[in-house]
């Protein structure tokens, strides 16, 4: 198993060397979006927060396109400001840099607006994608990996089939000494108590029921059943009844590692091993708070099908569903249905993915990434003031 | 899983259809002493009840409690959301948490 990747300066590695235009706030993303249009290699964060956020708020934006931008698959980053925004963007920008890699920044109210601060950026943009076009793949380690474990539109196979499979690839990964996460916090309501014994200390373990009796509460000052939002109408179509039921078909995306820690949402771990992060079930939203902590490749196991992406990080999808796999093969990489068939294992559907994982670090695109998928969204704790 | 269902864990009093179960059938899985006659129709993926399932009893899958018959639920019917309920996250039963 040779791999090559690309080694930034901070010996975090990356699978893809993007340069990442990211706008500190909403008011910045169409200028940013403009540049990126106009720039090889350039992929740039529709941005929709940075503003009118509350300091906690806030902080979560701060720290989510930060570790975008630090995140080993970004080779070099261009920050956009409008310049009034709550978010500071030469902050964000010297908190990017620290990486050790190739950051600028631009704030349009100096440039003298839109068409000036294009105009800039375009120039600053063309150096950087340039600069980045001359780094080169060289040999790393699966143990500098950190995979993001997600799940989205899932059906009774998810449970029975694609997470179980998915689970098997992160349990080989951590004994081959790297990291992966799980998230999904609402998708834990109703399981945690068997993730909890799997905790590596007390602490971990309270932590992890703290955030999902938080997370349980939170749904249920609004009064109403959660049911309808988790599970989802496509889930309950695809025969999921509860969140407990939803929940435990969930936890098998974890594998059986023991777990080394709880992360807040776009926390970068410490340590190696099985973290779960506080992400809600919103897959976007949780894909995103993962690859701001770090992870260079994502596993997505859908029941009911999805087009999913990310702009930062490649994402393989996996249907257990055979009926999802024929009707929408366009966009799901990997067929897990076949274990719902009886035709093969759980082990070989693993196996199957581990080495589609592997051919996706060494650099083949996977569907969303051909199809240009990029979903971004990023967690608020409350809305703008 | 060449069944037509699976029975994840042997304290389930549920159990997954692995493809459109029909009305009138019977489905045998002799290793689990399990002799099934479907009173209804079972689309691939939902539940169908092993057992009489009482009015309040709890639901079992994967060896774990899912939820609550809210209703009677005779051996062979489809198990779904208008006959069993979610025990968690049910901000409609509460009072204000804030």
């Amino acid at each position: 198993m040779r791999l090559k990747g690309y080694l930034r300066e901070n010996g975090v590695v990356g699978i893809r060397n993007h340069l990442l235009i990211i706008p500190s706030s909403v008011c910045a993303s169409t200028v940013a979006w403009r540049i990126a249009e106009q720039v090889e290699g350039a992929v740039a964060l529709p941005n929709q927060h940075g503003c009118a956020q509350i300091k906690p708020d806030l902080d979560v934006t701060f720290r989510t396109l930060a570790g975008l931008g630090k995140n080993g698959n970004i080779g070099a980053v261009l920050v956009i400001g409008l310049g009034c925004e709550s978010l500071d963007t030469e902050a964000l920008a010297r908190d990017i840099s620290s990486s050790g890699k190739d950051v600028e920044y631009l704030v349009i109210q100096k440039a003298g607006g839109t068409l000036s601060a294009q105009e800039k950026g375009l120039k600053i943009a063309r150096k950087m994608s340039q600069h980045v076009s001359r780094m080169e793949r060289e040999p790393i380690d699966i143990s500098q990996i950190i995979l993001g474990l997600e799940c989205g539109g899932s059906d009774t196979t998810s449970g029975l089939a694609a997470n179980p499979s998915q689970g098997y690839v992160s349990d080989k990964l951590v004994r081959s000494g790297g990291t992966s996460i799980l998230s999904e916090t609402t998708e834990l309501i109703g399981a945690e108590h068997i993730l909890a014994e799997r905790a590596i200390s007390d602490e971990v373990a309270t932590t992890l029921l703290r955030i999902v009796r938080e997370c349980e509460n939170k749904a249920k000052r609004m009064g109403v059943d959660l049911r309808g939002s988790q599970p989802t109408p496509g889930n309950i179509t695809g025969g999921l009844s509860t969140i407990e039921e939803k929940s435990l078909g969930c936890i098998y995306k974890g594998g059986t590692m023991p777990l080394a820690g709880v992360l807040e949402y776009s926390e970068i771990p410490s340590g190696k091993g099985l973290h779960m992060m506080d992400t809600p079930g919103q897959d976007i939203e949780s894909i995103t708070g993962m690859v701001a902590g770090g992870a260079q490749i994502v596993l997505f196991t859908t029941g009911r099908g999805t087009p999913t992406g990310c702009p930062v990080a490649p994402v393989i999808k996996i249907t257990g569903n055979p009926g999802t796999f024929t009707l929408m093969e366009e966009n799901i990489d990997i067929n897990a249905g076949t274990i719902i068939q009886g035709l093969e294992s759980i082990e070989q559907v693993g196996e199957k993915i581990w080495d589609e994982m592997i051919d996706v670090i060494n650099g083949r695109l996977t569907k969303a990434e051909a199809l240009r998928h990029g979903e971004f969204g990023i967690y608020k704790l409350t809305s703008t003031f | 899983m060449k069944n037509p269902l699976i029975i994840i864990d042997p304290r389930d009093n549920v159990a997954t259809a692995l493809r459109d179960l029909h009305k009138g059938e019977d489905i045998e899985i002799p290793d689990m002493g399990i002799l099934l006659s479907m009173i209804e129709e079972i689309p691939f993926g939902h539940k169908v009840s092993l057992q009489e399932i009482g009015k309040g009893d709890m639901i079992m899958k994967y060896g774990e409690i899912i939820g609550q018959a809210t209703s009677y639920i005779p051996k062979g019917s489809h198990v779904h959301i208008h006959n069993i309920e979610s025990l968690r996250g049910r901000g409609d039963l509460e009072g204000d948490l804030s």
